[in-house]
């Protein structure tokens, strides 16, 4: 889109430029190389320190495993599959795998073993890499009903035999430590697979919460052109220390915590237990400087801030106010960092003090939360992006900061607007090279979001005047009312954003209850009370702001709703399963009607 | 200690910690459910128990758990 796309900031020369590689193996292996002598991977369990590898180091380990791979027969284009927590192993194995041209798989290891088998059978893969607490859950595969040639397992407990090849299933099972064994120097080394750039690369599933698998076939392309056009935006300094805390199969974990962040030079540090309490610790005390969340985690953050305050009391919190204030208007034009992490110590201290960017995407961001970030001098980069375009289509580029929108297009992005109504909202079409290749197998899916080579995303939103893209939310999401206006659940329910509740969630009534004449196709929220509280307490607030909206916009009804809501790996609200519950569990006579005026 | 017994003072400790009548809580309750917490919040719990036990739990350990019975189980393995 010419002039309203970014413009690439690197000050200098990368050490690793994406453009000389035609392949993530070929770029990874140089990478390993190129670092030798700084840090990669730092893996904490709670305090303890478990692992500490220089990239000399880690290039030692993942060739040892890269020859078993080699030994088991994985070749270019064999499918290696890992079901891995956040951990050192998953980048060692996924660098192997690469190394050997192989296709990468990396498959949620938040699914239930019975998800996650569904996959495994979808796509076959020759290698499935694994850890015991999955394995455990994996119970076809330990039955021998799932064929691959080799079976890696981290972690197995000294007690536990793992099973022997049977007639049924011809695999090996080892263990994923006993494999790096072999010493490359008397075994022989591993020989570097190469791919070209329109070779397959990785498989993911995206996250479509129903229906068929859908696996993405993304390209080395893919990955190389995306690399290149958000480090450019977003370069890591070699020493910069990345917290992986999205699951690596997640494509902004992928790209900020592998990928990128080997080709710069910075350092992975996982932390085994997700609790606050020890991410909090990582960050303060390992000179975290990137992260990519989530907005639930961006409001963990949140909490564990104000609970810092609350600490502090109400003359800090005062002051910490008017600070805020200070550095909001210092910094509306760009970020500065060093004068904001002075400003505002007491706070950044809290997350760390070395925090110079937060990723944030994955799902709609609150507004009023990301703008309390920046103004507190955290840069936070809201962008947008689907697994079917390889990581990232638009990005904020803090020049200004703008919390109101998920950014502008990425060098190279072509964005538009299809089939826009009055208000200029249609269907986000996009054309670039990140744009994956098709759904595994799935001719008739593929046929439905690629046409002419454009990736139809199937998100609504608009472009504004600085060509900035606002999302409202998802066509399949979208509710056609009696009156034959088009509502957006996700924007009704930004109206709803820092009511103080637990969750909040806007459905069509029919949709949940389909043929009940009881509401017709009203707009009903659904509310889970924040514990010791009753919804009752937040229908003021609720109906306050309901009246802020077009009539047409306007919910009818609150559902009390008392279990957590299912949620995707990047937390989205998984909407037809939290639908089919409530269906199966509540009637609508539940509902408690706010008799609109 | 029993497995009863062990459940009764998680139930204690539950209640504790979110401020709730032990009297409402039963063993086969889903604590999710029943104490109005998110995955989070259950997660403050665990390092309670953990303290209290002087174990240490690690998250697999407690995927699919959502009872104070289940959840006797998995700590009683590592007592």
């Amino acid at each position: 889109m010419g002039p309203l796309t970014h413009e690439p900031s690197f000050s200098g020369e990368p050490l690793i430029p994406p453009e000389r590689y035609d392949s993530l193996g070929e770029l990874l292996r140089d990478a390993f190389v190129q670092y030798k002598s700084e840090t990669a991977l730092i893996e904490l369990d709670r305090k303890k320190e478990k692992v500490r590898l220089t990239y000399l180091e880690a290039k030692r380990i993942a060739e040892r495993l890269a020859k078993r791979l080699e030994d088991a027969g994985v070749g270019a284009g064999d499918r290696v599959a890992i079901v891995m927590s956040n951990q050192s192993r998953w980048l060692l194995s996924a660098y192997a795998a690469l190394f050997r041209g192989a296709v990468l798989v990396p498959i949620d290891f938040k699914l239930t073993g019975e998800e996650q088998e569904t996959l495994l059978r979808h796509c076959r893969p020759k290698v499935l890499v694994t850890e015991y607490p999955e394995y455990r859950d994996l119970s076809a595969l330990q039955r021998g009903e799932l064929s691959m040639d080799l079976v890696l397992v981290s972690e197995v407990p000294s007690n536990v035999t793992l099973p022997q090849p049977t007639q049924a299933a011809r695999g090996t099972f080892e263990k994923w430590e006993q494999a790096i064994e072999t010493d490359v120097e008397t075994g022989g080394s591993p020989t570097f697979v190469p791919r070209a750039r329109r070779d397959q690369a990785t498989l993911v599933y995206s996250s479509g919460t129903g229906g068929n698998p859908k696996g993405c076939i993304l390209t080395h392309d893919n990955y190389l052109e995306q690399y290149r056009t958000l480090l450019a935006l977003y370069p890591y300094e070699v020493g910069d220390r990345f917290f992986s805390v999205l699951p690596t199969n997640h494509a902004i974990d992928f790209m900020c915590g592998f990928v990128g962040a080997f080709a710069c030079g910075a350092t992975v540090v996982h932390q085994r237990t997700l609790r606050p309490e020890f991410l909090r610790h990582v960050m303060q005390e390992h000179g975290i400087t990137h992260m990519a969340v989530v907005p639930m985690i961006l409001e963990a953050f949140e909490r564990a801030i104000d609970e810092r305050l609350e600490e502090k009391g109400e003359l800090t919190e005062h002051v910490v106010e008017g600070l805020r204030q200070i550095n909001a208007a210092l910094t509306l034009d760009k970020p500065r960092g060093w004068l904001s992490k002075r400003l505002l110590k007491p706070v950044h201290d809290r997350l760390g003090p070395d925090l110079k960017n937060l990723f944030v995407g994955g799902a709609f961001v609150d507004r009023e939360r990301a703008q309390r970030f920046y103004d507190l001098g955290f840069p936070l980069a809201i962008g947008y992006g689907l697994t079917e375009a390889c990581t990232v289509l638009t990005v904020n580029d803090l020049k200004p900061f703008r919390s109101d929108s998920v950014g502008k297009p990425l060098d190279g992005v072509e964005l538009e607007i299809r089939n826009a109504d009055g208000h200029g909202v249609g269907e986000v079409w996009v054309k670039t090279r990140t744009v994956f290749a098709g759904y595994l197998d799935d001719p008739e899916q593929t046929a439905e979001v690629l046409k002419d080579g454009w990736l139809k995303t199937g998100d609504l939103g608009f472009l504004d005047p600085s060509g900035h893209l606002h999302l409202v939310g998802r066509t399949k999401n979208m509710i056609v009312t009696a009156g034959g206006k088009n509502v957006y659940p996700e924007d009704v329910e930004s109206t709803f954003e820092g009511v103080d509740c637990e969750e909040l969630v806007v459905f069509a009534s029919g949709y949940v209850w389909p043929g009940t004449k009881l509401t017709d196709e009203g707009l009903v929220a659904v509310v889970r009370a924040k514990k010791g509280k009753r919804v009752e307490d937040v229908l003021p607030e609720i109906r306050r702001r309901n009246l802020k909206l077009a009539d047409y916009k306007r919910i009818v009804a609150v559902l009390p709703w008392e279990s957590e809501m299912p949620r995707t790996a990047s937390m989205k609200v998984k909407r037809a399963p939290l639908a089919e519950e409530i269906r199966g569990r509540v009637s609508p006579e539940a509902l408690i009607s706010l008799e609109v005026v | 200690m029993t497995r009863d017994q062990l459940t009764k003072k998680l139930i204690e400790l539950a209640g504790k910690r979110f401020e709730r009548d032990t009297s409402e809580l039963a063993a086969a309750d889903d604590f999710f459910e029943k104490l109005g917490i998110d995955s989070f919040q259950a997660m403050e719990l665990m390092t309670d128990l953990e303290e209290e036990f002087d174990i240490e739990i690690p998250d697999y350990e407690l995927q699919g758990v959502n009872t104070f019975e289940k959840l006797a189980v998995v700590i009683e393995a590592r007592i």
